[in-house]
């Protein structure tokens, strides 16, 4: 049927169409704009409730071209690849509609939603990817997609942090190149398949695949902010806040962890990975990060800063759930994936409310902005609480499945890391809440930009994408257990990776 | 098929006809024929492909002569897809060169003759069977492409011009030496004829012709350490100059050396030779970019990008010599594909490069501020040109790359692949050396004036092609398979 070897292309098309005509758009053309961007993604979001759908029903959504002999381009609508394209395509409407608000007024607004569309499509091709090439193309292309959003304001700063964003990406980018090409030329074409590809490769190949998922690692660790290559992050926050959530939440580091799951799972398989025992030395780098990351977020003052350290850290959940051999800690990584993506984009929007409306930046200017700013501090609130896993919230759900996943791979002291990073993410995010709702408000706001109006605490579409996320993160908590919720489709997928599991 | 309407002799005599009549007519009514005759001349160039993909390679007797008599025209894969890449190439740069002639007359009205001369010559050249033919040609090009740099007149165009004039005469010359001292122990030098006679057990005078040939060939391509002449000629001419130049003058040298290493001196090649090539090649690549980074005007930047960029195409010959077949096809297709991306991508960054000192008035990377909010579009195609060259996907350099990454590991050339790695790196880095400045606000004192349309587009044009080679070129690499042994 046509419509199977058509609809993954046009999930991506969706947003590259209207993006080359935004790149087209005069700066004054704010309404004809807004409507390319919307319609963009109704009609991503419409494309991909109807491939739900389809995978459900057993459908096979498959696009191969041959871009040279023995390279194909192939975007496939598997389980895995569904649960990043829902969860990237309903981010990019809030961010989108968040970033119309945001950037009222500001200068070069075609350029950035451009760009910002081409960073979405970069993102939907990285889910979709059918094999290895596919997935390193739509990553490469990510890297150049968000580069001109990073150096958005165009600063001496943003430009530095550009610089230093496409050092280490590029360099990232580099060795994941030589890991595939070294691949193809053991393997042949290296396509995405549940339990991976490789373990019927002769066993004298064991080095070079080692060494090849080093490559592989490093390259996508880079994205995912793996220690010690996240130096990057925590620069780029510079960009403006509905890039930094993008980039935070689903974009670029979730396309570097998705591409550890994919790596891990589809091409080497767990199984084998956990054979050729390359499972253990990820779990420690992933430990390490996580610690680290919420320890360097305990001495940030900027509010974005802070948050930034804290997805270094929170990121590395996913990759340590990746390396927890056994289905359970599969499903705590993955269901992951889904739940940072929500919670932080709602902490990144929050952040970007004070700035935007009272000029906020720092965490010891926060006093008392509870009162001023109840529901955007609502909603940072559950994004907190989400984050150091209060429960029901969505961060309790993947710390649960965590822990009991370390507990199944027989790697106890997982637990301690998990305990500990939970002591210090209260430590980092508590003495915000305290501030902002316990501490006395100054007598005026010095820097406000937007004034009360009419009830509303900032301009509308500031705060809805952050209410609507937060609700988001007590729903899926609260339902985790229901049908068609994250933790379902990670189950679902934890399923399929385990060819011969027996608990 | 009547024989008049065969494409391969309309490639080469519709330039010349134009290119005179341009001469003829001056430079507005010249600009418009040439535009007409360059689409005829596309799609001539397609029929072709589409003529020897369904029959094969076939050759041509001029006036119905043949050799060993008359002029023998050869076409196979190879020269079809050149012939491709230099219509396809010139057609968006005349455009470009209408609209930007329009801005600086300095040279206008001898830029359309020499240019027909110049295609002319560079389509002979891919169709030619013989050595001395090729000599016509090669020299013939040289000369064209002198006079291009030399059209805008003043003093440095002029030195740069004379120091090309210098290389290419001086290539030129040791290619003839070479082909007499092959003429002389083979009595022929049509290379049907010349195939079967050169054997390993050549005697030494054909070693050394086939030395001298890839010289004097290796001189005029500006391959490491013989890229003296380039940066000034190619920086100092007019942009549409400068990209012809970049893009097709000296792939078809590379052409030339392809040609004979790969088939006529296959028996006389030894891996220590190709090693050495591939050295330079390397050397080509790291020194280039260095330079091209440290460089504080646009168009030198561009022209030590294209020093680099040579060194690539140089690296197919360690890869495809006396390794496994499957590795030398794979080598053979990413040096080509190298070629064609190259190519369009260069004309494009050239022609952008071209518009943005137009606009600013001034040749300085510093002072490029303001650029990437009047002159998008233009910022946009540099930035796409520098995607391919970068090799990153999806583009016609990315696919380059990946053919002869492919081709290094199979071969177990592993150092090959680092010197692929870190030439990629390097090129980011001045790359985005530009955009980088180019996003900044417009500085205080400069000012930004908006180009014609037309400039940005034609430019447009080209950089979106070496993308979309990245994306579709899987025919072209078909019908780079046709003639071709296997």
């Amino acid at each position: 049927m046509i419509a199977d070897t058509w609809l993954p292309v046009a999930v991506v098309l969706s947003s590259l169409v209207p993006g080359l005509f935004i790149f087209f758009l005069a700066e004054s053309r704010v309404r004809l704009r807004t409507t390319l961007n919307l319609v963009g993604a109704f009609a991503k979001l419409a494309l991909i409730g109807v491939m739900l759908w389809g995978v459900l029903h057993d459908h096979e959504y498959v696009f191969t071209h041959t871009v040279l002999p023995g390279l194909d381009l192939v975007l496939k609508a598997d389980a895995l690849a569904m649960l990043f394209v829902t969860l990237s395509a309903v981010l990019w409407l809030f961010t989108t509609l968040y970033a119309i608000g945001y950037l009222e007024g500001a200068p070069n607004r075609s350029r950035f939603f451009g760009f910002f569309s081409l960073c979405v499509t970069a993102t939907v091709g990285v889910a979709m990817a059918g094999n290895l090439f596919t997935f390193f193309l739509f990553y490469e292309l990510l890297t150049l997609a968000t580069y001109p959003l990073v150096v958005h304001r165009g600063t001496e700063k943003a430009l530095r942090a550009g610089h230093i964003y496409l050092a280490y990406t590029l360099g990232g980018g580099a060795l994941l190149l030589i890991g595939t090409v070294w691949l193809y030329g053991l393997a042949g074409q290296v396509d995405f398949a549940p339990g991976g590809t490789l373990s019927t490769l002769p066993p004298d190949t064991a080095g070079q695949l080692q060494i090849i998922f080093l490559l592989l690692i490093a390259g996508v660790g880079v994205k995912a902010a793996l220690v010690p290559l996240h130096g990057w992050l925590p620069l780029a926050m510079v960009a403006p806040a509905p890039v930094s959530a993008l980039l935070h939440a689903v974009a670029v580091v979730k396309a570097g962890a998705f591409g550890i799951v994919r790596i891990v799972y589809e091409v080497y398989g767990i199984e084998f990975a956990q054979s050729l025992s390359l499972l253990l030395p990820l779990a420690i780098v992933a430990s390490i990060t996580i610690l680290w990351g919420s320890l360097r977020a305990l001495f940030q003052d900027d509010l974005k800063r802070r948050l930034a350290y804290s997805t270094v850290s929170q990121v590395a959940y996913i990759v340590l759930g990746v390396t927890l051999f056994g289905p359970v800690g599969t499903i705590g990584g993955i269901v992951h994936l889904v739940h940072q993506g929500i919670m932080k984009i709602t902490l990144f929007f929050c952040a970007g409310n004070y700035a935007e409306t009272l000029g906020i930046h720092k965490v010891s200017e926060m006093d008392g902005v509870g009162r001023r700013m109840p529901w955007t501090t609502l909603a940072f609130t559950i994004g907190a609480f989400g984050m150091i896993g209060v429960p029901p919230l969505a961060g309790f759900i993947s710390k649960w499945y965590l822990g009991l996943g370390a507990l199944e791979a027989g790697m106890p002291w997982v637990l301690a890391v998990l305990a500990v990073s939970s002591l210090l993410n209260a430590a980092y995010f508590l003495p915000i809440l305290h501030r902002a709702w316990f501490r006395p408000p100054p007598e005026t706001w010095p820097h406000e930009h937007i004034p009360l109006r009419r009830g509303w605490e900032t301009a509308p579409l500031l705060l809805l994408p952050p209410m609507a996320t937060a609700a988001a993160t007590l729903i899926v908590g609260l339902f985790a257990a229901s049908a068609f919720s994250p933790l379902d489709w990670a189950t679902l997928i934890a399923g399929r990776e385990y060819l011969q599991w027996t608990p | 098929m009547t024989d008049w309407l065969d494409p391969l002799p309309w490639l080469i005599v519709l330039p010349l006809v134009w290119g005179t009549l341009a001469f003829v007519l001056g430079p507005g009514r010249g600009a418009r024929l040439a535009i007409v005759a360059l689409v005829l001349q596309m799609l001539l160039a397609l029929q072709l492909a589409a003529q020897l993909v369904d029959a094969g390679a076939r050759a041509y007797a001029v006036g119905g002569w043949g050799a060993p008599l008359g002029i023998d025209l050869y076409a196979d894969g190879l020269a079809a897809v050149m012939l491709l890449l230099t219509q396809a190439v010139a057609l968006p740069l005349a455009v470009y060169a209408r609209g930007y002639f329009a801005a600086t007359t300095k040279g206008r009205d001898l830029f359309w003759p020499i240019t027909g001369l110049m295609l002319a010559a560079l389509n002979a050249l891919f169709v030619s069977a013989d050595l001395f033919n090729i000599y016509v040609t090669l020299e013939l090009l040289g000369l064209a492409a002198v006079g291009l740099v030399a059209i805008a007149g003043g003093t440095a165009p002029v030195t740069a011009a004379l120091r090309y004039l210098l290389a290419t005469l001086l290539g030129s010359g040791a290619y003839l030496l070479g082909v007499a001292l092959i003429y002389g122990t083979y009595g022929s030098v049509s290379l049907e004829v010349l195939a079967p006679l050169i054997t390993d057990e050549a005697p030494f005078a054909v070693t050394l012709a086939a030395a001298l040939m890839l010289l004097g060939l290796m001189l005029k391509t500006a391959l490491f350490p013989f890229h003296f002449w380039l940066p000034p000629a190619h920086g100092g001419a007019p942009a549409p100059v400068s990209a012809l130049l970049s893009a097709l003058v000296i792939k078809a040298s590379f052409y030339l050396v392809v040609r004979l290493w790969l088939d006529l001196f296959e028996p006389l090649t030894t891996v220590d030779a190709a090693q050495l090539i591939g050295a330079l090649g390397a050397a080509a690549i790291i020194w280039g970019s260095l330079l091209a980074l440290t460089q504080t005007r646009l168009k030198m930047l561009v022209a030590y990008s294209t020093v680099a960029q040579i060194g690539y195409l140089f690296l197919l010959f360690p890869l495809a010599t006396l390794t496994l077949p499957a590795a030398a096809d794979s080598a053979l297709q990413g040096g080509v594909m190298q070629a064609l991306a190259h190519g369009l991508a260069k004309a494009a960054m050239f022609a952008a490069a071209g518009s943005m000192i137009v606009a600013t008035g001034r040749d300085d990377i510093n002072r490029l501020g303001g650029v990437g909010a009047r002159l998008p579009l233009t910022l946009f195609t540099f930035g796409m040109a520098g995607v391919t060259l970068m090799g990153l996907p999806p583009s016609g350099g990315f696919s380059a790359k990946w053919l002869l990454l492919q081709a290094a590991l199979e071969s177990g050339q592993w150092w090959w692949v680092a010197v692929m790695v870190v030439g990629g790196l390097l090129t980011a880095a001045y790359v985005f050396k530009v955009l980088r400045r180019a996003f900044l606000p417009v500085a205080e004192g400069d000012s930004v004036t908006p180009v014609p349309r037309v400039l940005e587009f034609s430019a447009f044009a080209l950089a979106l092609a070496s993308i979309l080679l990245g994306v579709f070129g899987a025919p072209l690499m078909d019908l780079l398979a046709v003639g071709r042994g296997a």
